[in-house]
């Protein structure tokens, strides 16, 4: 479904501040793969989640989605088969718009907008049970600014307008990191709901290891621009918080160090 | 005092359009636009070309209005492909319209007295109404297209709406366009209207308008679309009845407008945000006197 090949990116080249964000990274997600990523500070992770929506281009290598090499098509051309939530739950909606105007934008994505009007009452209806079913209560505020919902809530209705057309590929990057403990929960919970329901191909950076490892079918560990670690689905079962940092400092050779990582909520 | 009231309502009808353009960028799309002051003088000049040289006021006021959108166009174009600084993009084009409107009206003054214009069988004040309320009803109805949609998710988060598909330097440059084809509108209405088109006619043009959108966002609210592009009409009709009272001062002269113009947009963008600080400093107080006499008496949980 997803296909990286020899995918390569520096930051800076030839300048002292030359920097490897990305070396022959290879991964391939098969339909269906929900993979958890993990890694230190500035491992790449981002990056890689950039690489494929398009927002920076690989200096070498290539990318395929659905047998499709996209490597060379600019990020609002991708989106007809991304879907993808950012972390600031500020970054996915429009704050100053309403709801149901931020669901008819998600609404046509990556089809080409025309004179049709944005909100019908056909769509409101749908728009109304799908924001039903994330049991927040937002079905009734449809024609409430975004910019007045909390982080929760608009992290929620992200992740919404990122699934609801079923994309090929979804992108959540670090989407729960922002968000306090219980929001982050629901979230998460949210998430795995859709995911395995909708049975999304699905690429997710977080440095919560806990999520990493019960969330997803795989778990791929990036150190140096690199995946240096790739645990495939009986493995990723018996997985535990302390053979997962032994085994990183075992390839990599130096300690876990992110700031950020938490090891559990 | 009578007629300097309906003459008042009558050019804040007129320049109203132009109040709908600038709204589009300033407001929708947060680009701060200096193509009007050049954008206004060539709607009068090939509007008054036009009329001069016998083409019907209706075309040469449509023609106006295009070659506007020509202009905005332009000016997106220098800021998303040319990667030029939006401000700077607006005067650059700004300057150059001036060359360009001289060589379209061949002379800095065109007179349009004799010839039939738009309002030679009707008055402005008995046409501007309609025409008004047309233009603000169909913005209306666009900004809810889903064009309209991405057009105003571009101004309010561009890296949201280019994760959904919209290439947002192609929403720019749509929106420049439309303004300054309204702002061109105006233009040309108005050199139809004052009976000449002059090259000097578009100076301070962005200012009036910003000052129409504000006033009118102070006075009348902004909460929708449809309230927005209202007080930007009604923005436009108390800016010239404004102006109008002022200029019954008897010290004031006709050339201090532009410093007036420019008083009043300070008030108007000084005053709301002053009263909003005001208004959090004494809620934050309010609430943290509340919140610490409730942990006076019992422990606050963290709820959701």
């Amino acid at each position: 479904m997803l296909q990286l090949s020899h995918v390569s990116k520096l930051f800076h080249p030839g300048s002292p501040d030359e920097k490897i964000a990305l070396i022959d990274v290879n991964l391939h997600l098969r339909p269906g793969d929900f993979v958890t990523v993990i890694g230190s500070n500035g491992a790449g992770k981002s990056t890689l989640m950039n690489m494929i929506s398009g927002v920076i281009k690989p200096d070498t290598g290539e990318i395929r989605i659905d047998g499709h090499e996209i490597s060379h098509l600019p990020e609002y051309r991708r989106s007809r088969w991304i879907g993808r939530v950012f972390q600031d739950p500020m970054a996915g909606t429009a704050p100053h718009m309403t709801i149901e105007e931020n669901l008819a934008m998600a609404y046509s994505r990556g089809k080409s907008r025309g004179f049709n009007i944005g909100v019908t009452s056909k769509r409101r209806a749908m728009f109304r049970e799908e924001l039903g079913r994330l049991g927040i209560g937002l079905e009734g505020r449809l024609k409430a600014k975004v910019g007045t919902l909390s982080g929760g809530e608009r992290q929620a209705l992200s992740l919404l307008m990122a699934t609801f057309t079923e994309p090929q590929i979804l992108l959540l990057d670090e989407h729960t990191a922002a968000l306090d403990p219980a929001r982050a929960e629901l979230v998460t919970r949210l998430t795995q709901n859709i995911v395995s329901e909708l049975k999304l191909t699905t690429l997710m950076v977080t440095h919560n290891m806990e999520q990493a490892i019960r969330l997803g079918n795989r778990l791929i560990m990036m150190d140096g621009g690199r995946v240096i670690l790739d645990v495939d689905e009986d493995t990723k079962r018996h997985l535990t918080m302390e053979s997962l940092i032994g085994e990183f400092e075992r390839i990599s050779g130096h300690k876990l160090s992110d700031d950020r990582v938490v090891l559990g909520s | 005092m009578m007629n300097s009231l309906l003459g008042a309502l009558e050019s804040g009808l007129l320049y109203a359009l132009m109040a709908l353009g600038v709204y589009i960028t300033f407001r929708i799309l947060d680009f701060p636009d200096l193509t009007v002051d050049g954008s206004f003088t060539t709607g009068g000049a090939i509007a008054a070309v036009m009329i001069t040289g016998g083409s019907s006021p209706w075309l040469a006021t449509i023609a106006a209005m295009i070659g506007g959108m020509v202009a905005g166009a332009v000016t997106g174009l220098l800021h998303t492909k040319g990667k030029i600084n939006g401000l700077l993009s607006g005067i650059l084009m700004m300057i150059a319209l001036y060359s360009v409107n001289m060589r379209i009206m061949g002379k800095p003054n065109v007179g349009l007295l004799g010839e039939t214009t738009v309002f030679n069988s009707i008055s402005p004040l008995l046409l501007m109404p309609f025409i008004v309320v047309i233009v603000k009803l169909l913005l209306d109805l666009f900004l809810r297209t889903e064009l309209g949609l991405a057009l105003r998710a571009t101004g309010d988060n561009q890296r949201m709406i280019r994760s959904f598909g919209t290439h947002t330097d192609n929403t720019i440059i749509l929106g420049l366009s439309l303004s300054n084809g309204l702002v061109a509108l105006s233009g040309a209405l108005i050199a139809q209207q004052s009976g000449f088109a002059d090259i000097s006619s578009g100076i301070g043009m962005i200012v009036i308008g910003l000052a129409s959108v504000i006033i009118g966002e102070a006075i009348f609210g902004a909460r929708t679309v449809f309230f927005a592009t209202l007080a930007a009409v009604l923005g436009s009709i108390v800016y010239r009845i404004v102006v109008a009272l002022a200029l019954r001062i008897e010290w004031l002269e006709q050339t201090d407008l532009k410093l007036i113009t420019a008083v009043i947009v300070v008030i108007a963008l000084v005053l709301p945000s002053a009263r909003r600080s005001w208004k959090q400093k004494n809620v934050a107080k309010k609430r943290s006197m509340e919140i610490s006499a409730m942990t006076d008496s019992k422990q606050v949980g963290g709820g959701l």
